[in-house]
């Protein structure tokens, strides 16, 4: 079944902020095995220039789980299938580094649906902003569903 | 930290492996809240056709960020950062695990001080994992 394209420029703002916590950014660096003291601590963070500890420039992907019921993908009318579904493509623009103390929000648009041979590529860019309204990054996300593509004529 | 003088296009990063092991998988299940069991679990990863459990896209993609981060030294320096997942990154359940491998160079110098890094990560065998890996990085 192919993904329904009335979804494409929707937008998705999320109903709740999300707080950037120290210990979280520690717990994301010690996953990925990264040793860094800019992400650890607040006296090297200040010593390069930043408030407080900083975030890796991957670690926005946590957003994505934490607001996931705020998704357009968990919207039964957009027809995906997650069993189908691998990530395909991902960017980060950061307006400038996610640190400690940051309370974030996103809104989320569906960019573009469109067909990639059988498959279908489903483009989610995100606006990520602080609470004072400051742009911090700019994702984009875009996932491939495998086989659903409308059968073409041969 | 490299200064913008210094680098030319072709410069090098210091290349650098990482293993990959059952472990980081379970580790960053939790640190990102991706918890898709096709990242530990290898009855249903195989079930659904996977060669065995896979790492997550983004634990390879912020693995190989780490050529980049570790070269500037600031991660507040990356600006941009984006890669397509062109090919999964097995890991099997055994001591080893996978080793992933990640090389970077400069490919093109911006106005503003910055430049842009292709990276290259690969898996054993030599299978490439990512493509369009590329890092937008201010330096000073």
């Amino acid at each position: 079944m192919p993904l329904n394209r009335e979804f494409i420029g929707r937008e998705y703002p999320v109903k709740e902020t999300f707080e950037v916590g120290r210990e979280h950014i520690r717990q994301f660096a010690d996953a990925i095995g990264d040793r860094n003291p800019i992400y650890r601590d607040p006296e090297a963070a200040r010593a390069a220039g930043h408030p407080d500890v900083i975030a890796p420039p991957t670690f926005l992907t946590v957003l994505g789980f934490r607001f996931g019921m705020d998704s357009p993908v968990v919207d039964p009318t957009l027809g995906l299938n997650y069993a189908l579904v691998v990530h395909g493509e991902q960017r980060f623009e950061l307006h400038r580094p996610v640190r400690a103390g940051d309370v974030l929000s996103t809104v989320t648009k569906v960019a573009d649906i469109r067909d990639a041979g059988r498959n279908e590529l489903m483009t989610m860019v995100s606006e990520v902003t602080a609470a004072d309204g400051e742009r911090v990054a700019t994702t984009t996300s875009t996932l491939v569903s495998r086989g659903t593509a409308e059968p073409k004529e041969a | 930290m490299p200064s913008y003088a210094d680098v030319e296009v072709g410069t090098a990063l210091p290349e650098q492996s990482f293993p990959v092991q059952r472990l980081n998988l379970v580790m960053y299940c939790g640190a990102s809240g991706d918890f898709n069991i096709i990242h530990w679990n290898e009855r249903i990863a195989t079930a659904v056709g996977l060669p065995n459990v896979i790492a997550h896209g983004m634990f390879t993609m912020a693995e190989a960020g780490r050529v980049v981060t570790d070269w500037a030294g600031d991660p507040g320096a990356v600006l941009e950062y984006g890669v397509r997942f062109s090919k999964p990154v097995p890991v099997p359940d055994d001591d080893k695990g996978a080793m992933l491998t990640v090389s970077g160079r400069v490919e093109d110098k911006l106005d503003g001080n910055r430049v842009v890094v292709g990276l290259t990560a690969t898996i054993e065998g030599g299978t490439q994992v990512l493509s369009g890996a590329r890092a937008v990085v201010r330096l000073p």
